[in-house]
């Protein structure tokens, strides 16, 4: 119970954070995707169905504050969710470079996807400009966000394991 | 293998396929829903209103408290720098205001020709504040921190230091979220001032960095539009009110087949420091042609 509570307060946070003050300090307009950090991060650390259920929320969440109609980022980031839960079984708390690749790859891809589905479909070719001044900077962005909020992700995942055996010990 | 399966004996779970299909047509269904009608934006809106709204008012101020400082120690570092930049710019502020005043009274002529000055005095306003900017970065929407509650509803015109923001595209009790003109996807049917001709002012991503928005397919056959020429929502549009300052033309130039013209345009809004913004709350309307 206090795992999920605490999984919608960083919803929320994260969202509440990306679309207020990180919007008033973007570099060069871009800010990071907190959102999906989140979904990427669950999706590795808990497996494909968590990964799907909070990445279908944030793009909900998403859907409904900024976009014209709903169910596109919700469908968007529900896959990567899941594809990144798919990536559970080569899970360790102790390894940071899988996550942050992961993050990478998986807000590169959404960028591309958001470029082909949202741009590319009303017939705006300068792929080259998309990528330079959106995907990439936000790639960047993001991964430093990631930096600081995956290791809180996992401290609070760890405190709060309710139903894992191995954490009663109080040593990891 | 049953989609259901039973995990601990009494508990009884779904597998994660199958719960990402059932959710796959349940977006599928949201869009289509969606994209046609808006019967699903009441509840979700209220609910998004009451979870999100009051905590972002909150920390927008936070925001804007943060970005003052950061702003504060950008400029520390490069006082310096400034300081000589500046001295610069009093030369080239001070030969702008003095076209900025000819501008100035150019304009209220022009006012007393059009009687613009009345028409926008006519038009009854709503101040409101911006709470948040689109959590992405491919399009520029705001949301404000008033709602239906307030008196405001989708379509209505949103305007802030005389020149025109955008349009509200959905409405809770207690926010809305505003389509900006540069918004990507956006057109505004619009006018050059001087000549009343007609053209289409596009927002385009790429601009958006420079502050800049697009138009194109101005018919201007007399060849008597000049960069720095003021372009106003046109009373063709059915979404804007007419006569809403939108920018001034940068730059013109003919299109490839010599017949339209097209070019950039600066908005009269600065859309970075947008703060504060005045919600027009009377819509356009259209007598029944049918």
């Amino acid at each position: 119970m206090l795992k999920k509570i605490m999984t919608v307060l960083f919803i929320l946070i994260c969202l509440i954070l990306q679309c207020s003050v990180l919007s008033a300090l973007s570099l060069g307009g871009i800010v990071p995707n907190l959102l999906l950090i989140l979904t990427s991060a669950y999706g590795l650390i808990r497996g494909e169905k968590d990964g799907l259920l909070i990445g279908f929320f944030c793009g909900l969440l998403l859907d409904i504050l900024f976009s014209d109609f709903l169910g596109f980022y919700a469908l968007l980031m529900m896959y990567i969710g899941f594809l990144n839960g798919k990536l559970n079984r080569a899970y360790y708390p102790e390894d940071y470079k899988l996550p942050i690749a992961l993050i990478v790859i998986s807000d590169l891809t959404y960028g591309l996807i958001c470029y082909v589905l949202l741009f590319l479909l009303r017939g705006k070719f300068y792929f080259f400009y998309y990528l330079g001044h959106v995907i990439l900077p936000e790639v960047v962005y993001t991964v430093v966000a990631a930096i600081v909020l995956y290791p809180l992700i996992l401290f609070a995942e760890q405190k709060f394991h309710s139903g894992d055996k191995r954490r009663t010990k109080g040593f990891v | 293998m049953s989609p259901v399966i039973k995990n601990r004996g009494e508990k009884f779970t779904v597998s994660g396929k199958f719960l990402l299909m059932i959710l796959t047509i349940l977006c599928i269904l949201l869009m289509a829903v969606s994209f046609g009608t808006d019967v699903l934006n009441r509840p979700l809106n209220t609910a998004v209103g009451y979870v999100i709204v009051p905590f972002q008012s909150g920390i927008g101020k936070l925001g804007g408290y943060l970005s003052r400082r950061s702003e504060e120690l950008v400029a520390i570092r490069s006082l310096l720098d400034e300081n000589a930049q500046l001295k610069e710019q009093i030369a080239t502020l001070t030969e702008q205001n003095t076209l900025l005043q000819q501008d100035k009274f150019e304009l209220n002529h022009l006012r007393e020709l059009y009687e613009l000055d009345q028409q926008y005095d006519v038009y009854p306003k709503i101040g409101a504040r911006i709470i948040g900017r689109d959590a992405g970065n491919w399009y520029a929407t705001f949301l404000l921190d008033k709602g239906s509650e307030d008196g405001l509803d989708v379509d209505m015109n949103v305007i802030a230091g005389g020149g025109l923001v955008g349009r509200i595209t959905s409405v809770g009790p207690n926010w809305s979220k505003v389509t900006s003109i540069i918004n990507d996807n956006q057109n505004v049917s619009g006018k050059v001032l001087s000549t009343d001709d007609h053209l289409i002012v596009s927002g385009d991503l790429r601009l958006m960095a420079d502050n800049c928005i697009s138009f194109s397919q101005l018919m201007d056959s007399q060849g008597k539009v000049v960069e720095g020429d003021k372009i106003v929502t046109s009373n063709i549009s059915d979404k804007y009110l007419p006569g809403i300052l939108i920018g001034y033309i940068s730059v013109i130039e003919t299109d490839t087949n010599k017949l339209t013209k097209s070019g950039q345009l600066v908005p009269a809004v600065d859309f970075e420091h947008l703060k504060e913004v005045l919600v027009i709350t009377e819509k356009k309307t259209f007598p029944d042609t049918d």
